[in-house]
Formats: structure tokens, C-alpha cells, sequence
């Protein structure tokens, strides 16, 4: 099989670029239509970027409006509530990371040692199910629950609070929603990595008399640490993507204080109040952000040389 | 062998392995519970007397039992018509989102195409760097698609990490020879593509498919931005239902029993509308769910 691959291969190299080019045209025509739809609604707006740089004037079009210096980046820095944004934006996303990214690999740690097939293979199931409902349907749980009259948690804790009112409440309550939605769905990723481990060396362990919890710390983490590592150096090149959608649902006027991140001033500037200049300022900022911890994280990355993931 | 020293394993296990089998059990119980029960409560809720449920009548089953919910749900012109634009929404998207993935894995996936690696970094970088919100608008303004169910999958684009999970399993699990074996026997690339590529991937297929639906199932923002109430799919339909807490016209107008009778008729159309939303979808990936290790593991060996 291998012999008779080797010269055939060696024929295709020696064909020339023009010959392979058209040989393979009909690649290329597969490739039509999804290179030119990203050309225009993901190329095409990286280039109206450079409205953060001008004054807008939907007459003169993106290139024709006049240019406006830093003013816009200038507006958003002097912006009451910019120290607010700016480190709620953080917080959230640092803490959630805190938080949620050992979740997952517990659960997987905890289900990979379970032997009663069946049982683990519900578990799974079920806590799968939270990844795939909409964050309208989760919030919409959630002001039920934390409902002052009559809401799940006051009615277990005997008490009366309007947790969506207190800015106290409001990182809480973003980040153990977001374990108990996304905590499931992370496992898949390691417990397939735990199903590659070879029987025969969970057999040697516990022949020679390892418990559970030294067969986990001695063979399962060490078998997941290079995924562990893949999966942190990806959540933390993200960190600025922090969930618009759900501090946009569970925002109330009291929680301000906490629950005002960029995202969502981006929204209310840009989109609703029209400040299209403002608005695509403040979203490069962040994504300048972004960009800036990838190009760290990837550094770090490559030293972990069989980890490779751009 | 590995028989032999299984039955060895329990036998030697002895104790200490019987307690942490029921440590286990009893740890993946709790998990259990804390994922389930709040989704088992809103459907005891939706089916109950929505006082019941704010006097803490049901942790566990009904009170006083009731489709009323349900069939207010269902009476409702704005949940039902979202609910039609979800379908249309769901069910055009995920076609055109699945066959863009195609589209871009199967070339991709080929050795010899030159250019492969720039096509690649083309689609790539797209997954780091954006234009992000506003630009992005205004090009889904000058395009012309505002309003049209256009806007709610073009500006979408090509699911890039998706595409690369298919070509990854395109690459490893579909065996070179025998593409090779095809395009030697003078199959064109159009060829292997609909008569080999996509039969021998339906594994995969599977998994893109329940992403991509599940992705426009849920998606509100999009319609928020892009189209025009009548358009709105049900989750945003929902917003004003469990956000905002209001009650339409129609309803009101439906309603002879006065406030009172109004206030009950909200909070039960809240569970009721929770589980008609979140329902298609958490029926629907049981059924995939055994492919998603294999889809998710494909794109994590090597993006």
C-alpha cells in the first residue's frame, strides 16, 4: 500500500504549479462562494475599521468622510464610566475563567473513573442539555429563580432578596449560571482525551494497590495536562469576548455598577444611539486587546512544542 | 486476559474500591441533580397554578395540574409567529451554514491543491481579528439585506472552526487510498465530493448539522439588530415575555378577569414558553450525541 503510494506522490510533485491549478479547478470553484461571502461580511468590515479614525457621513461613504484623529478613542477614555467598563470587562471574564475552567476537568475526572456505564452515560446526557439552550431561555430562568417573591432560590433560603438589583450579586450570579451551562459541554473534549488512556496501565495500578484518587493523580492528570494546557491558552486569548448577550439580559438599572462592561456600551452607542464612529472605536479597542494576549498566548504556546493550535 | 484482569481488579479492589465506587456514584449524582433540577422545575412549573409555584407548591409535581399555560402559549400570535420565523431561520441557515462548511473543508482537505495554505490563513484569521459590531452593520446595511432573512446567516459567514473539524476528519478518517483509487479511475472532484466525500462523512455531518441548528435555534441577537419585530424569532420574541415582563395588547384584550387574571396569565406563559423554546433541541442531540466526541476531537488535534 505504502510502496504504490510513494512513486504516485512523487509523480504529483513533479507536475507543474499551472498543471496542478487546473487540474484541480473544481476545488477552486467549491471555494467560491465562501471566500467571496467572507470577503464581504468579515473582510469587508475589517476594512470600515477605519470609521474609528474619521467622521461618518453615510453620504460621503466610508473612504470619503474626513478623517478625526484619536477623537473617538479620546471620547471613549473620557467617558464617565470608563474605569467602570473597563474593569468590570476584566473582572468578569478573569474571575469566570477563575472559576469555570476547573470545572469541567473535575466532572471529567469524577465520570471517567465511574464504572457503572449506564449511570455515566446519563450524566453525560444530561449535563450536555444546558449547552443548548438559547442565553434568552437561561436568563429567562434565571430573573425566575432569583425573583424576590416566590423565585426558586428565595424559596429555598427563606428569604426575600431581589438578587438582580444588587451589583453585589451580579458577577455571581453571570458566572455560576455560566459553570452550570457550559461545565457539561467542556467535559467532552477531556473525557475523550481520558478514553485513549490504555486499560493495561489502570490494571498495573491497581494490582499494585492504587486507590482511585493516586490512579487519578498519577495517570489521569498527567494524561490530560498537555489538553489542559491547549484549552487555557485558548480561553485566555478571549478573555476581552466576555458574554455579551447574558450581562445585556441580566443588566437592571440598579446592577449597573458591576454588570456595565464594553460590549454592551458598544451596543448602546453604536447600534442604538447611532454613534457609529464611537461604537466601532470601542469595539477595536477590545479587539486591540485580544489581539495583543493572542500574540502573547501563541508565544507561550509554542513552546510547548506538539501543542499547536493556530 | 484484559478478562482475567478485570475480575482480578475486583477481587483485590476489596474495599477501598467499593467505597470510592459509592463516593462516585453518590458525586455523580449531586452533578446530576444540580444540572436537572432546575429544568425538571420549569416543567413541573409550566404545567401548575402560577401562585402554587411563587407559594413554593412545586419542588417536586404539579399543583393543581393545568395545560393553561400551554394553550396561552399557543394563543399567542407574536410566540406563534416566532416560532415560524425560528423554524424558517433554523432550517435555511443551517443549510447554507452546513454547505459552506463543506465547501471549505473538502478542498482544504486535499494534499496537492496549490494555494491551500493562504486559503487557509485567509479563512483563519477571520477567527481571531474582526471588524467587529458596527462596521459589520453597516456593511449588512450597504449590502441591502437589512430586514431580509439574508441578514440573519450571510454576515455569519463561514463557521471557520466548524470547517476545520470537517476537514480534519475528512484528512484522518476517510482513507486516502481511496480518493486516490477515484481519481485515478478518472472521478472528478465534483465527484468525490458528492458520491464519496459526503456519504462516508455522516458522522460528521451529524454533529455540524445539531451545531449549526442550534446555533440559529438560539441566536436573538442577530434579528435584534438586523430585522423588524414582525421578523423576530422566538427567543427574541421572548425577551419582552421573560426580560421584560410585559404583557401584549393581545393578551390583555383576551383576558376578561382584570389585572389579577392578566398578572397570572404572564407568569404562567413564562414556564410555558421557556419549554416550547428550549424543547426542539434538547430532544434533538440525544440522538447525535454519541458523534460529538469524535467531531470535537477532530478539531482539537490539530487545528
Amino acid at each position: 500500500m505504502t510502496t504504490s503510494a510513494v512513486p504516485r506522490n512523487a509523480k504529483l510533485q513533479r507536475k507543474s504549479l499551472g498543471r496542478r491549478i487546473t487540474d484541480n479547478w473544481q476545488l477552486y470553484v467549491l471555494l467560491l462562494v465562501p471566500v467571496i461571502l467572507t470577503i464581504i461580511y468579515k473582510y469587508g468590515p475589517m476594512y470600515g475599521i477605519q470609521i474609528a479614525f474619521r467622521n461618518y457621513n453615510p453620504g460621503l461613504g466610508i473612504t470619503g468622510s474626513p478623517w478625526a484623529g484619536w477623537k473617538w478613542f479620546e471620547r471613549f477614555f473620557r467617558a464617565p464610566t470608563f474605569d467602570r467598563m473597563l474593569w468590570n470587562t476584566v473582572k468578569l471574564s478573569v474571575y469566570g475563567l477563575l472559576w469555570s475552567f476547573p470545572v469541567p476537568i473535575i466532572l471529567s475526572l469524577i465520570l471517567n473513573q465511574l464504572r457503572f456505564k449506564k449511570l455515566k452515560r446519563t450524566v453525560q446526557t444530561v449535563i450536555y442539555a444546558p449547552h443548548f439552550i438559547s442565553t434568552m431561555v437561561i436568563c429567562g430562568m434565571l430573573r425566575i429563580f432569583l425573583s424576590p417573591s416566590g423565585g426558586l432560590i428565595n424559596l429555598i433560603a427563606g428569604t426575600q432578596i431581589d438578587f438582580l438589583t444588587e451589583s453585589s450579586a451580579f458577577r455571581t450570579i453571570y458566572i455560576a449560571s455560566g459553570i452550570w451551562q457550559e461545565a457539561g459541554w467542556g467535559t467532552i473534549i477531556y473525557l475523550a482525551t481520558l478514553s485513549s488512556i490504555d486499560p493495561a496501565l489502570y490494571e498495573a495500578a491497581t494490582v499494585d494497590g492504587a486507590s482511585v484518587f493516586q490512579r487519578i493523580l498519577h495517570i489521569d492528570i498527567p494524561c490530560l495536562l498537555p489538553m489542559i494546557i491547549l484549552q487555557l491558552i485558548m480561553s485566555v486569548s478571549g478573555i476581552m469576548n466576555v458574554g455579551f448577550e447574558k450581562a445585556f439580559l441580566l443588566q437592571t438599572d440598579l446592577n449597573r455598577a458591576t454588570s456595565d462592561i464594553i460590549s454592551i456600551y458598544v451596543y448602546e452607542q453604536g447600534i442604538v444611539s447611532g454613534k457609529y464612529e464611537l461604537g466601532t472605536a470601542v469595539g477595536l479597542f477590545n479587539t486591540a486587546i485580544n489581539i495583543v494576549l493572542l500574540v502573547v498566548v501563541n508565544r507561550i504556546a509554542k513552546k510547548y512544542g506538539e501543542v499547536n493550535f493556530v | 486476559m484484559t478478562v482475567f484482569a478485570r475480575k482480578k481488579q475486583g477481587q483485590l479492589g476489596g474495599l477501598s474500591d467499593r467505597t470510592s465506587d459509592i463516593i462516585l456514584v453518590i458525586f455523580s449524582l449531586i452533578i446530576l441533580l444540580i444540572i436537572a433540577y432546575p429544568l425538571y422545575y420549569v416543567l413541573v412549573a409550566s404545567f401548575s397554578d402560577p401562585y402554587d409555584v411563587y407559594a413554593g407548591k412545586t419542588f417536586l409535581l404539579p399543583s393543581q395540574a393545568t395545560l393553561d399555560g400551554y394553550k396561552a402559549v399557543f394563543a399567542e400570535p407574536n410566540i406563534v409567529r416566532g416560532y415560524g420565523n425560528s423554524i424558517l431561520y433554523t432550517v435555511v441557515g443551517t443549510i447554507f451554514s452546513v454547505a459552506m462548511i463543506y465547501l471549505v473543508a473538502y478542498p482544504l482537505s486535499v494534499k496537492e491543491l496549490p494555494g491551500k495554505k493562504i486559503v487557509s490563513i485567509f479563512f483563519i484569521i477571520t477567527m481571531y481579528f474582526g471588524g467587529g459590531l458596527i462596521p459589520t452593520y453597516l456593511i449588512v446595511q450597504k449590502t441591502g439585506i437589512m430586514q431580509t432573512i439574508w441578514a440573519m446567516f450571510l454576515p455569519g459567514g463561514v463557521a471557520v472552526s466548524n470547517a476545520i473539524i470537517a476537514r480534519n476528519y475528512f484528512e484522518n478518517s476517510i482513507p486516502g487510498s481511496l480518493k486516490e483509487a477515484a481519481s485515478i479511475d478518472g472521478a472528478s472532484h465534483f465527484r468525490i465530493f458528492f458520491s464519496m466525500i459526503i456519504p462516508l462523512s455522516l458522522p460528521i455531518l451529524s454533529v455540524m448539522v445539531i451545531f449549526s441548528m442550534v446555533a440559529y435555534w438560539n441566536d436573538w441577537f442577530t434579528a435584534l439588530i438586523y430585522m423588524t419585530n414582525e421578523q423576530a424569532p422566538l427567543p427574541l420574541v421572548l425577551r419582552n415575555i421573560l426580560i421584560k415582563s410585559s404583557a401584549s395588547a393581545s393578551q390583555a384584550s383576551m383576558i376578561s378577569g382584570g389585572y389579577a387574571e392578566l398578572n397570572k396569565m404572564t407568569e404562567m406563559i413564562k414556564f410555558a414558553s421557556i419549554i416550547v423554546a428550549a424543547a426542539p433541541m434538547l430532544i434533538a442531540y440525544p440522538f447525535v450525541q454519541k458523534y460529538f466526541e469524535k467531531g470535537l476531537m477532530a478539531g482539537a488535534v490539530k487545528g
